[in-house]
């Protein structure tokens, strides 16, 4: 079964997405109107420059039907700026406070190999830690009890799951490593099979998409 | 353990700025107007190019503490130009931490035969270009993003596109070319063997390429993009003109829905006047900012 993944296209790393999509044998489709949104098994919020993604989004009055979807069930993944974009104050769809910039300017990024767990589904990484590029990363300064952290730097939360919903600060599109794109492939197929949008919408597509996590 | 300033931490941040708009700012106050606008980035400069082209003088550096005064002022990247050559100049922009260093033709060159050795920074850089044997000679020396030069401070959007269509069509020609073809080619081109096979294997630039020099309008910008260009920068073309927030956000728009003329046409509406305008043509020897560099 092949998945639609949408990514958000109205500025920054989209490409750097679709190009590991595409590998995988993903339809992948640009997002930067509500009607693009019609038929995916899953959205990618790109890293970026959250300010003009923000703008972006409210040119574009985009905040509403994505906060649907993702009530509905379907499965996001934001890395950097789409982790801020997925925060209580900008999409609201993750239960997280993120602080941007927080480990400073361009000359303070850098890669590193990061672990992540303990959550049972990320188990499928275990072969080994995630090439992380961090490029001028946020973290969580909080989060609500139904948000998992995943992995920490310096004791700061860097990665982060809320049910169909994955965050992290970093950019593992840019490293040849494409393992969080196959388990959120993983996901929008799981969310395809159980109906996907054609019944999303409602509590029912939210119960649905919990259901069909372990 | 962390690797710092590798060349993928260096080109992933002009990765994040695709699809995005870079605007020329000399004071935090434009800074803040570029940052409300949408700008995914903005350059630090002593004078607009349309400035350096009516005063003349010795065009440098911006004074640090206008540069200090804008990465306070905005939370978006700051970049700022260096003379061509002048890598006293690039390692106090590096000492302020300037997210990205552009070592640019706009300003008055400092060397006239060696660019700034870029490898030798943790703060990555951009290079103006007009071919690509000159994309991948900056790229060889470690710039991590490249921009089409155009001719800065004209308005005139000709020699961007000639640089854009130049630059891109000679990566489809390398493209064609069969193993033993290539260290002839990249010879003609004066580019490093490895980054021409690389250009022909993948049929693409090794970094991010932008487009610069001559964009004014919202279907300026939407063209460059059409033509190939990931994203743009803007110099005197926002505020050399009658609204420059109108004409920014104006741009940004069009810069993201470049494919689609409804959406740029609804930007480009009541913007007022562009910049005033020189005709790149009538400009001649000493005043074509494109051919300092080489």
């Amino acid at each position: 079964m092949v998945a639609t993944i949408g990514v958000l296209a109205l500025q920054g790393g989209y490409e750097a997405h679709a190009r590991v999509l595409h590998r995988l044998g993903a339809v992948v489709l640009e997002v930067r109107v509500p009607a693009h949104l019609q038929g995916l098994d899953g959205l990618i919020i790109p890293g970026g420059e959250s300010t003009t993604m923000t703008i972006g989004v409210e040119r574009e009055r985009l905040a509403q039907p994505v906060r649907a979807l993702a009530r509905a069930g379907l499965p996001m993944f934001g890395s950097c700026a789409g982790m801020i974009m997925l925060d209580r104050e900008h999409l609201g769809v993750m239960d997280i406070a993120v602080e941007r910039n927080a480990f400073g300017r361009q000359i303070n990024s850098f890669e590193a190999d990061l672990e992540l767990g303990p959550d049972r589904e990320l188990d499928g990484l275990a072969e080994g830690p995630v090439r992380a590029v961090f490029i001028r990363a946020p973290w969580i300064v909080e989060h609500g009890p139904e948000v998992e952290v995943l992995a920490r730097v310096d004791g700061h939360p860097v990665a982060a799951r809320q049910g169909h919903v994955l965050a992290v600060a970093f950019h593992s599109e840019l490293a040849d490593d494409d393992r969080l794109h196959r388990l959120f492939l993983g996901w929008a197929r799981a969310y395809a099979r159980a109906g996907g949008a054609s019944e999303a919408g409602g509590s029912g597509g939210l119960a649905r998409s919990r259901a069909s996590q372990p | 353990m962390r690797d710092e300033a590798t060349f993928r931490v260096k080109s992933g941040l002009a990765e994040m700025l695709k699809g995005g708009v870079i605007m020329d700012v000399v004071t935090p106050a434009q800074a803040t107007i570029a940052e409300e606008a949408g700008a995914a980035a903005v350059m630090a400069l002593e004078r607009v190019p349309a400035d350096i082209r009516r005063d003349g003088g010795v065009a440098r550096m911006s004074d640090p503490e206008m540069v200090a005064g804008i990465q306070q002022a905005v939370s978006i990247p700051v970049m700022a130009k260096a003379r061509i050559g002048h890598f006293l100049e690039a390692q106090v922009l590096q000492a302020l931490e300037v997210d990205y260093i552009d070592e640019s033709e706009v300003l008055t060159p400092a060397d006239e035969s060696n660019h700034i050795d870029k490898w030798a920074f943790k703060v990555p850089f951009v290079c103006g270009a007009t071919s690509l044997g000159e994309a991948l000679r900056r790229i060889g020396e470690g710039a991590a993003m490249i921009r089409s030069k155009g001719e800065a401070g004209t308005g005139d959007i000709v020699e961007a596109v000639r640089h854009m269509r130049r630059i891109t069509g000679e990566i489809r020609k390398l493209s064609v070319l069969g193993e033993a073809e290539l260290p002839a080619a990249a010879k003609e081109l004066g580019a490093p063997l490895e980054l021409a096979r690389e250009v022909a294997r993948s049929s693409r630039l090794p970094v991010v390429l932008f487009c610069a020099g001559g964009i004014a309008t919202p279907a300026d910008a939407a063209l460059m993009m059409a033509l190939g260009a990931e994203g743009v920068f803007v110099g005197s073309g926002i505020f050399k003109s009658d609204d420059p927030p109108a004409r920014a956000r104006a741009i940004v728009e069009a810069t993201t829905h470049w494919q689609d003329p409804e959406r740029v046409a609804q930007a480009s509406r009541g913007l007022g006047r562009a910049m005033t305008s020189l005709e790149s043509s009538k400009l001649e020897g000493e005043e074509l900012l494109a051919q300092r560099g080489w």
